[in-house]
């Protein structure tokens, strides 16, 4: 059904000299949908033309609304000659569609031109009328909501979790047409924006119908990526989470004073106050172990057994795949994976390949074959026999009685009956994430061929399938049913192409998971019992459908994730397992690797921080399946050492878990490059990391051992330095936990008795203890010399500073308004001839010395905590390697940090933060306005603002603090409105601290490409670089503020492909953003209204939960 | 091995005030950085000098893409591609349109020519300032002319608005419109020991009480030329010293009314002819263009020199200046006292103003 889009132009500014003897310009402009061309009339000699036109309006089908960006044209006219284009503005109309979105665009968007970059600006109104509100989900997609948030977005809520959504296009890339040898590149470049444009609507329409399909009304955690393939095309893939859900009224007072994210227990209250509303969040609540028994048709073991011959048998024949990788919650674990490649690898085929790929087992796996690598090679399939045989009825039974496994099997055929049970979200409801089993990742190696039918993408979606299968295997040998903060990533170098999958194997709780589009009845009709329950039992509640059953009793939300899903008897691999630091009920890995975010509920000792693990590995030139043979060669054992690095400097931090953990491998013509990063934390659940030990092989040459031991000395005293950095101190008894966030004393006291009920839990733990300080590097060559030394030569983030990637930072609460998002990149030029070790000392030094110049630049905004650093790697050219990182860093205030850390005890992080924030911005406002007298303004708030702000005044800025505070304070968005151009903030994560979303006002998604001839004159590469990057997060920044957005969530640089040709003075670069358009009001100006009472009352409030 | 390139861009641009002073200043990347490194930022922030260098290199570029937005004040804040906060916007403008008063002083009065332009090498050498930012300062000074030349209103006010400048740097730039359009000399030896705020003082004086738009307040009004029918009247003020009479008169009428109030009472009565001599010529030479050029040097060799050699103090002078103001008006046969005024008003606080070593 059609729908009516609107358009009228009205006016232009700063528009370039387009007319050389009168210095102005003729303008006029272009508005194009479709096939439908509009022009506006030419306003002669003006750089700054009010056009002020009529409306132009457009009939088209919803579909085409989909598809088609709106494209507006600015030319100069010209009597004589063709007119000249001054730029172009794309506006994605899909925000308009959505009635929970965007009602018009209306603002300055910048004009855009592929080699000029921006010329000026252009007002626009953008209006659409869809006739058919009833029935328009027939033909198209409109009206889905799309979120790049990997969290339930903040003014919504979770009804229903339907699961995975993907979908692929492909195209001829434009700049590979012969049509390009006679068309400028600028024009091909033209026509590649507009492809790029067209498809991603295309994808996103493709993907609301399969969201409509599993009737849901929203993707979250919407991945999409581009894959330039070159001469075989183009491919555009997007992922994502469908969802159902519903708006929180902004009305309720309880969400105005707290954001959605607030406490678990306001959250639980609210479904009880929504009776009314059909499927409130928690309503699926426990399911009935009656209802379990539908399910129950076939036998868990028979499922498992099946599964596992299956697996057995993909993972040894399964052509064209290579480099499988498991990535155990235990140190372990990797040394056992390492047989895994030479078990694997003489299987491998490549598509018309005539001899099979025989690798000789490098030299570095006997190195390592010994102390850690107990096990030998025939291990291998020893894992595999462990890893589909566990989860089999007889050992389920031996933990909670066929009930338990009546009801874990429930959830886990709800998941069975999809495709693929995985989640690209990163953050859940509260009770949702249940157990973490580990990460679990995949890698296939593939070689580009032309796409014979772009309308039928078979190869490409053929190809994810398979690695799909894979996970999912995986995350079955993890004991787990779901795979959570997945996603998906592709490396392309020349024709060869990686492609990786990774996420982390996980049991969900059912509450959230629907078994069928169709059954809502079976949801209705569940729906007292559970309003009853999260009514009773708020934070039991929480546990899931077992804890309330009483299988198991209830257990902290703050360490119930980290129990093994496994069984523990048959462990895929040799894990070292010990009781929960936390309960002391269930079993715990010594070491948990995730790709999700910290959980809000989950126990941290102490702080967290960035780990990266670096690593190139240089190869040899080659072609065709011969070079995709090399590189799945080296894919494990960079994998491997990946790993291992990674563990090295989680034990060297003295920590024991990692989260959102990210490996990025790169290809080149003549290496590869991996890069892994997580930000390490220190679980209370998991035992605490032993030291790390150095074993020399040559113990005859005493200055050796003197060397060794002068080593093992810096290694130790960097352990307790870092312990210290990071506030690690673990309990060496239950009840010493000095760190945030301490446990109620309610549970405390149930963990003494849960400790002396159990003597024998006690001396098992004691075993545990004893063993865990072995972990050991061995040091029998040059290579384990440089690896160690590369462990040291990590150097500690500056005073100030911490850093993490994932969204928020434990221990860290009173986030300040001040937020920096920015995006840095540095190309490195190798020399030719370098060994690995040359290699990897560049490339770690590389990313450190880009680390150390963004604290060095973001020095003024001291204490502050980087966020959500991304690093993307890549090597766009032979020598060349190129790293960018996009992150934010957010202030905090440090004298509020101890006061906190006491009070917060029970409360989520989240919480904290926000209310923190609440009170700071209370009083900034104060200072800078002194409006009337208050209860809050009391000299002491007052000057304890003043200090604190001048502790982050910068060295520079010696001002008294007090004005220095105001021109703080100036940085709310309310004080901008005497400037022209309304502030929009930037940030990756998904929330803006002290303020509060209040609208979603759709997805940003956009591309560029700009080129430039004249290089030198731009400022060379990094001249043009940085204007194209400025202009891109300026055209962001425009049409969100358009939308009527002041600020962008959950924002990220996906591609940035740089090329550059000096000879020529020529360089092309493509940059793809992505991220949501929001509104927020600061939570002071929420208040301001009724200032007085409301904070009076959250302070109560306040006062009354720390105590 | 090496960078091959390095940019870091924020939501917000980040402006180190340092680096914005130095690259001000002309400073090249190296040298910006071993300033740097001298004032201590390193240890600071455990920073290296390769970070320093790429922050340095970082900015500088940053500079460079908002000068041309810096050419025109107003357009910074509606631009869209640096997110800039007001008082940032506002440092920028403000420290970007700073001048040096060494360099100022060698261009003050010239005409802000391509000649002068390509005379700027010599004056870096002599001030010591690097010739980029003699530049910038020169290009400043003429943007800004060029700009108000043309403007009817209040000179400082149009100043102001245009390149949204704090007052008191607005009124320096009309003292340097107002010295470049008239031309006045100030280069010569004898007025070197003048500062170019003594000078700014003075084109204060001139353009709040000489030209056409300090008598009417009329929009039409140009700021920048003198009053020519004012220069015109000034010529009658010569009967002041023609007649003789009246000089005598005007002579005892002061030396009455300093008599025991001033040390150089006797240089004072010896010197009033040719003082009173050298003030009433300057006014009525003002109507010659070439004159007014020569306005300062005249007053310095008229009067200033003439008092200090006899070692008046600033307070003698000042006693002597209100008297000989003021006896004119008792002067019967004296009829252009509006006139007097005026000239006298200006000349006082000129005199008063670069009367000091």
């Amino acid at each position: 059904m059609p729908g009516k889009l609107k358009a009228k132009i009205v006016a232009g500014r700063h528009l370039p000299v387009m007319d050389r003897a009168s210095d102005l310009t003729d303008a006029f402009v272009e508005v194009k949908f479709g096939n439908t061309t509009f022009k506006t009339d030419v306003y002669p000699k003006s750089l700054n033309p009010q056009w002020n036109s009529e409306w132009f309006k457009f009939e088209v089908d919803d579909e085409d609304l989909q598809d088609e960006p709106l494209q507006i044209t600015v030319l100069d006219h010209d009597t004589y000659s063709a007119n000249d284009a001054i730029g172009k503005v794309y506006i994605d109309i899909d925000p308009l569609l959505c009635s929970e979105a965007a009602t018009v665009i209306s603002g300055w968007l910048p004009i855009y031109d592929t080699i000029h970059g921006i010329r000026g600006e252009i007002n626009v109104l953008v209006k659409v009328d869809l006739f058919n509100d009833l029935n328009r989900f027939r033909q198209s997609s409109c009206g889905v909501k799309f979120f790049c948030t990997t969290s339930i977005p903040r003014c919504y809520r979770a009804i229903m979790v339907h699961g995975f959504v993907e979908e692929l296009v492909v195209n001829e890339d434009p700049e590979y047409q012969w049509i390009d040898r006679i068309r400028t590149p600028r024009a091909s470049n033209e026509a590649r924006q507009r492809l790029i444009f067209l498809m991603s609507g295309e994808l996103q329409r493709k993907i609301g119908l399969k969201v409509l399909e599993m009737g849901g009304n929203a993707v979250v955690g919407y991945l999409q990526c581009f894959d330039l393939e070159g001469e075989s095309g183009l491919v555009v893939r997007a992922i994502g989470t469908a969802c159902t859900l519903e708006k929180i009224s902004s009305t309720l007072p309880a969400t105005a004073t707290h954001p959605s994210n607030s406490s678990p227990s306001k959250d639980m209250k609210e479904p009880g106050f929504g009776e009314e509303a059909p499927g409130v969040p928690l309503s699926s609540g426990p399911p009935t172990p009656l209802r379990a028994q539908t399910f129950s048709s076939f036998s868990p073991s028979k499922s498992y057994s099946r599964q596992s011959s299956s697996s057995d048998t993909e993972l040894s024949l399964t052509p064209k795949t290579v480099g499988i990788f498991l990535f155990p919650s235990t140190p372990a674990l990797e040394s056992e994976s390492s047989p895994l490649p030479s078990a694997h690898l003489p299987h491998h085929l490549w598509p018309g390949m005539a001899s099979r790929s025989t690798t000789p087992p490098p030299l570095r796996l006997s190195q390592s074959d010994t102390a850690i690598l107990r096990k030998s090679v025939s291990f291998s399939e020893e894992l595999l026999l462990a890893a589909s045989g566990m989860g089999s009825g007889g050992s389920a039974g031996k933990e909670g009685g066929p009930l338990k496994a009546l009801l874990r099997q429930q959830t886990q055929s709800a998941l069975e009956q999809r495709e693929y049970p995985f989640f690209t979200l990163a953050a859940f409801p509260p009770g949702f994430l249940l157990h973490v089993g580990g990460v679990v990742s995949a890698r296939s190696v593939k070689l580009l061929d032309r796409i014979h039918n772009p309308d039928e993408p078979e190869t490409r979606d053929a190809w994810w399938e398979e690695i799909r299968q894979e996970i999912k295997s995986h995350a079955k040998a993890l004991g787990c049913h779901a795979v959570v903060g997945y996603s998906e990533s592709t490396s392309i170098c020349e024709e060869v192409c990686i492609l990786s999958a990774s996420g982390t194997a996980a049991i969900l709780s059912s509450r959230f998971m629907q078994d069928g589009p169709l059954d809502t009845e079976h949801r209705l009709s569940r729906q007292p019992l559970c309003v009853f329950s999260t009514g009773s039992e708020r934070v039991e509640g929480d546990m899931g459908s077992s804890a309330s059953l009483g299988f198991e009793e209830v257990v902290s939300p703050g360490c119930g994730f980290c129990h093994i899903p496994y069984d523990e008897l048959n462990i895929p691999f040799p894990a070292q397992l010990t009781y929960c630091y936390c309960c002391r009920r269930y079993k715990v890995p010594d070491v948990l690797f995730t790709t999700i975010d910290l959980p809000t509920e989950a126990n941290v000792t102490g702080k967290g921080c960035l780990i990266q693990a670096r690593l190139c590995r240089t190869k040899k030139k080659a072609q065709g399946e011969g070079n995709a043979t090399v590189i799945s060669n080296l894919l494990p054992f960079l994998e491997y050492e990946l790993h291992t690095q990674l563990m090295n400097k989680l034990k060297l931090r003295g920590m024991n878990a990692l989260f959102g953990l990210r490996i990025q491998i790169s290809v080149g013509e003549t290496m590869l490059l991996g890069l892994a990063s997580a930000t390490g934390v220190y679980l209370t659940a998991l035992p605490s990391p032993g030291g790390i030990q150095i074993a020399g092989k040559t113990p005859s040459d005493i200055t050796y051992e003197q060397h060794i031991s002068n080593m093992q000395k810096k290694i130790n005293d960097t352990i307790a330095k870092n312990k210290e950095l990071y506030e690690i101190n673990p309990p060496e008894v239950v009840e010493e936990i000095i760190g945030s966030p301490i446990p109620e004393p309610r549970q405390r006291s149930r963990l003494f008795r849960s400790q002396s009920e159990s003597s024998d839990e006690v001396s098992e733990l004691d075993l545990s203890h004893g063993k865990k300080d072995a972990f050991v590097l061995e040091i029998d060559d040059t290579d384990a010399v440089e690896d160690i030394h590369a462990l040291l030569t990590d150097s500690p983030t500056p005073a100030g500073f911490y850093s993490c990637n994932t969204e928020i930072m434990p221990g860290i609460q009173n986030w300040t308004s001040a937020i920096q998002m920015f995006t840095s990149v540095r190309v490195f030029r190798l020399n030719a001839n370098l060994t690995n070790q040359g290699l990897n000392k560049i490339f770690s030094d590389l990313c450190e010395n880009l680390l150390k110049s963004l604290y060095f630049k973001l020095r003024s905004m001291v204490p502050c905590c980087l966020c959500h650093l991304n690093f993307t790697v890549a090597i766009p050219e032979d020598e060349l390697i190129q790293v960018a990182v996009t992150a934010v860093a957010m202030s905090f205030d440090k004298e509020q940090l101890l006061e906190n850390g006491k009070q917060s005890g029970e409360k989520t992080l989240i919480k904290a933060i926000t209310e923190n924030d609440e009170q700071l911005q209370f009083n900034l406002e104060l200072n800078a306005e002194t409006s009337a007298p208050n209860p809050l303004s009391s000299p002491k708030g007052l000057s304890e603002v003043g200090s604190h702000l001048s502790a982050r005044a910068s060295s520079m800025e010696k001002a008294s603090p007090l004005p220095e505070g105001r021109s703080r304070s100036l940085r709310s968005n309310r004080s901008y409105s005497g400037s022209s151009v309304a502030v929009v903030k930037m940030t990756p994560l998904s929330f803006i601290p002290g303020a509060k979303i209040i609208k979603y006002l759709g997805i940003i998604n956009m591309f560029f490409i700009r080129e430039t001839t004249s290089l030198r004159e731009e400022g060379g590469v990094s001249g043009f670089l940085h204007t194209f990057i400025a202009e891109v997060f300026a055209m962001v920044r425009a049409h969100v503020a358009a939308l009527g957005g002041n600020a962008v969530v959950s924002y990220s640089m996906k591609e940035c492909v740089f090329m550059e040709n000096p000879n020529k003075n020529q360089a092309q670069c493509l940059i793809n953003v992505s991220g949501d358009a929001v509104m927020f009001v600061r939570e002071s100006e929420l208040e301001s209204t009724s200032v007085q009472t409301q904070s009076a009352t959250t302070h109560t409030s306040n006062g009354a939960e720390g105590t | 091995m090496s960078v091959e390139l390095d940019v870091f861009v924020g939501n917000t641009t980040i402006m180190d005030k340092e680096v914005y002073q130095l690259w001000l200043n002309g400073y090249t990347v190296n040298d910006a950085v071993k300033v740097r490194i001298e004032g201590g930022v390193m240890e600071e922030c455990e920073a290296s000098a390769e970070v320093l260098l790429s922050d340095t290199m970082d900015q500088y570029r940053t500079f460079q893409m908002c000068e041309r937005l810096l050419h025109h004040p107003a357009k910074l804040a509606n631009q869209l591609l640096f997110q800039i906060p007001p008082d940032r916007q506002a440092m920028l403008i403000e420290r970007y349109y700073a001048f040096d008063d060494s360099f100022v002083r060698e261009v003050l009065g010239k005409k802000l020519s391509k000649g002068t332009k390509k005379d700027l090498d010599d004056v870096s050498t002599k001030t010591g300032i690097t010739l980029k930012s003699c530049r910038r300062q020169f290009d400043n000074f003429k943007r800004v002319f060029k700009v108000v030349e043309e403007l009817k209103g209040p000179l400082v006010e149009n100043i102001r608005q245009h390149f949204l400048l704090p007052d008191q740097l607005a009124r320096d730039y009309a003292a340097i419109v107002f010295f470049a359009n008239n031309r006045f000399e100030t280069g010569k030896k004898k007025l070197h020991y003048l500062t170019f705020q003594d000078f700014a003082f003075c084109a204060g004086q001139l353009i709040n009480n000489w030209t056409l738009g300090a008598v009417d307040n009329i929009m039409e009004d140009m700021d920048v030329d003198l009053d020519k029918e004012f220069l015109q009247e000034l010529k009658d003020l010569k009967i002041l010293i023609t007649d003789k009479d009246l000089l005598d008169q005007h002579k005892s009428l002061v030396c009455t009314a300093l008599r025991g109030k001033t040390n150089v009472f006797n240089e004072m009565e010896a010197n009033f002819k040719n003082l009173s001599r050298g003030l009433v010529n300057i006014a009525a030479k003002l109507i010659n263009a070439k004159d007014v050029r020569d306005f300062f040097i005249d007053l310095v060799e008229k009067f200033i020199e003439p008092c200090r050699s006899d070692k008046w103090t600033s307070i003698d002078v000042n006693l002597y200046l209100t008297h000989y103001t003021n006896s004119v008006h008792i002067l019967d046969t004296f009829k252009h006292h509006a006139v007097w005024t005026r000239y006298m008003g200006v000349i006082k606080s000129c005199i008063l103003r670069m009367y000091h070593d």
